[in-house]
């Protein structure tokens, strides 16, 4: 795995003819009184690094959710690879890396058991691993190098590499599109460094990869674009554009 | 009295055969379940479906049904009920669960009370293993059958439910339908369960022997050997000694598996309190720690 510093440069990649990986078209969801997206329009292109940033309650995991088609839409559509949500889940394009809060950590599970469980979509009913199931998970263990790790339970992992477990999952799933929540909280640097270096290399290889984060400070070395998000997006573009004070300004909501 | 004695005289009893048969394929079947209860954090829907059945079971008396085919009937009905009562989004599961048992069991007392006497409540809530027949035994047996099967055939996508369910949606798995493959299992498992501990120790069946073996191993494979064998081996000891002492026996088998939690726990807490040195025993329940390094 690369280091921070000899990851391919973000701007300046190949201008090479980029497909929609993910279109979002005038998207609202409320939940009971809440308006959790008030008509979110956005196209999120294969081979780049999108940062979606807003504050709590801005709608980044409602956005999500409308993409896996979790959540009932009120108006609008969402097409993933050219596919309805229920299509691309089916043929698993979408691979999700959730937050940590949202995992049991206690679960007694080994890292290859869940890595193991981006498989399940490819095989038979009662899901039995076949040497070509066991050759992608070791290959996906391998790349985010978790081998020998592979048999730990995952609360024995720390932050960083229970998210490159998770990570692993989504390329033995072979998902073209990944979907990260918050995937820096509670990670140290050398593990943040790692999965940054990760998922630009899988943007080169063509997969969309959107990650939603806090942390402002890794975007110009993670993301091509940015995604500010108030229940709706207020901007999305270059990475030095939007962390303009006032476009985060707006984004956080400080300015009136 | 030799050994040998004290292990073969209750075999000559066809009562007693019959009810080692009974509690060892319902400990089975329970433990199996109670392996992914403990895990999804439902137990408390073992003893919500398992109280909720007695009404069916009193019908089933009434009308001369086997008591089987009430029991599941309302073990499902309390299953939807508690889904139903949830819809507004104000009413939390834990509050769902109370209001919806605890109704059904009043129910269930309200129609012994007006019921002629053949209907023995006693039996019901507690079991009577004792007196479990041969047409009770194929009862059994044939709803743990079903049960098992389904759980053992599933326990792929039982368990990505149990631990992540967003990606279960996210691969085009149905959670909701995993979810409820669990809770109709629940159901026949707590109806074939009732026969031989009744109603209020169903629970302990399908808690105590995941937990059990929670504490035993840190892999979900393994806990699905070692619930089921705990418990057998729970049930077969509680009935020898049920005979020898006199006692109840649904109660003892209980009793029983709750003294070797306590124990696997006691070891537990004593092994891991007494050494600072990394435990080579898995470590779950605990967050990982601190010191190691990503």
């Amino acid at each position: 795995m690369t280091s921070a510093n000899t990851m391919p440069p973000s701007v300046g990649t190949p201008t090479m003819p980029q497909e929609t990986a993910i279109e979002v078209d005038d998207v609202r969801v409320t939940y009971g009184e809440v308006q959790a997206l008030t008509g979110v329009t956005l196209q999120i292109p294969e081979g780049r690094v999108t940062g979606l940033i807003g504050m709590n309650g801005s709608g980044k995991s409602t956005l999500y959710k409308a993409i896996m088609g979790v959540v009932p839409l009120d108006v609008g559509t969402v097409r993933v690879g050219g596919e309805t949500p229920a299509r691309a889940r089916a043929r698993g394009l979408v691979g999700y890396v959730p937050q940590s809060e949202d995992i049991d950590q206690a679960f007694p599970i080994s890292v290859r058991e869940v890595v193991m469980m981006g498989r399940y979509g490819h095989q038979g009913p009662l899901r039995r691993p076949r040497p070509v199931d066991h050759r992608a998970v070791d290959a996906a263990l391998e790349r985010v190098e978790l081998t020998d790790l592979a048999d730990r339970q995952i609360g024995q992992l720390s932050g960083g590499q229970r998210k490159r477990a998770f990570v692993a999952r989504g390329l033995a799933q072979g998902a073209r599109i990944l979907l990260l929540d918050e995937p820096f909280a509670g990670v140290d640097k050398p593990s943040e460094a790692m999965i940054v270096g990760l998922l630009r290399e899988l943007a080169a290889e063509g997969c969309a990869i959107v990650v939603s984060t806090h942390d402002l400070h890794a975007l110009p070395e993670l993301a091509d674009d940015v995604v500010l998000l108030l229940r709706k997006v207020l901007f999305h573009g270059s990475v030095a554009e939007a962390l303009e004070p006032e476009k985060l300004a707006l984004a956080f909501g400080l300015a009136s | 009295m030799s050994p040998v004695e004290v292990l073969l005289e209750p075999l000559q009893y066809g009562f007693m055969l019959r009810a080692l048969g009974a509690t060892v394929v319902v400990a089975v079947v329970c433990a199996l379940l109670s392996c992914w209860l403990v895990q999804v954090g439902w137990s408390l829907m073992g003893d919500a479906v398992s109280h909720a059945v007695l009404p069916g079971v009193v019908l089933a008396y009434i009308f001369g049904v086997p008591f089987a085919v009430g029991a599941l009937v309302f073990g499902l009905l309390a299953v939807v009920l508690i889904g139903s009562v949830r819809v507004t989004g104000l009413i939390k599961e834990d509050a769902a669960i109370g209001i919806v048992f605890t109704t059904l069991f009043a129910l269930g007392l309200v129609l012994v009370s007006i019921t002629p006497s053949e209907v023995d409540l006693h039996r019901i809530v507690f079991g009577n293993v004792l007196g479990v027949g041969t047409g009770d035994l194929l009862q059994v047996g044939a709803l743990a059958l079903v049960a098992g099967l389904v759980l053992v055939l599933k326990r792929r996508d039982l368990t990505l439910y149990a631990f992540d369910p967003t990606h279960a949606h996210a691969i085009g798995l149905s959670p909701r339908r995993l979810g409820s493959i669990l809770l109709g299992v629940l159901a026949l498992t707590a109806t074939s369960a009732l026969q031989v501990v009744g109603v209020v120790l169903v629970v302990a069946m399908l808690v105590i022997p995941g937990a059990t073996a929670r504490l035993l191993t840190d892999r979900f494979g393994r806990m699905l050997v070692l619930a089921p064998a705990i418990s057998a081996s729970c049930s077969v000891l509680g009935i020898y000694v049920s005979y020898w002492l006199d006692v109840s026996s649904g109660g003892l088998v209980v009793v029983t598996q709750g003294l070797v939690f306590a124990a696997v726990h006691l070891a537990r807490v004593m092994i891991r309190g007494s050494s600072t040195r990394q435990s080579r025993l898995p470590t779950p329940g605990v967050p990982a720690t601190a010191g190691r390094q990503g």
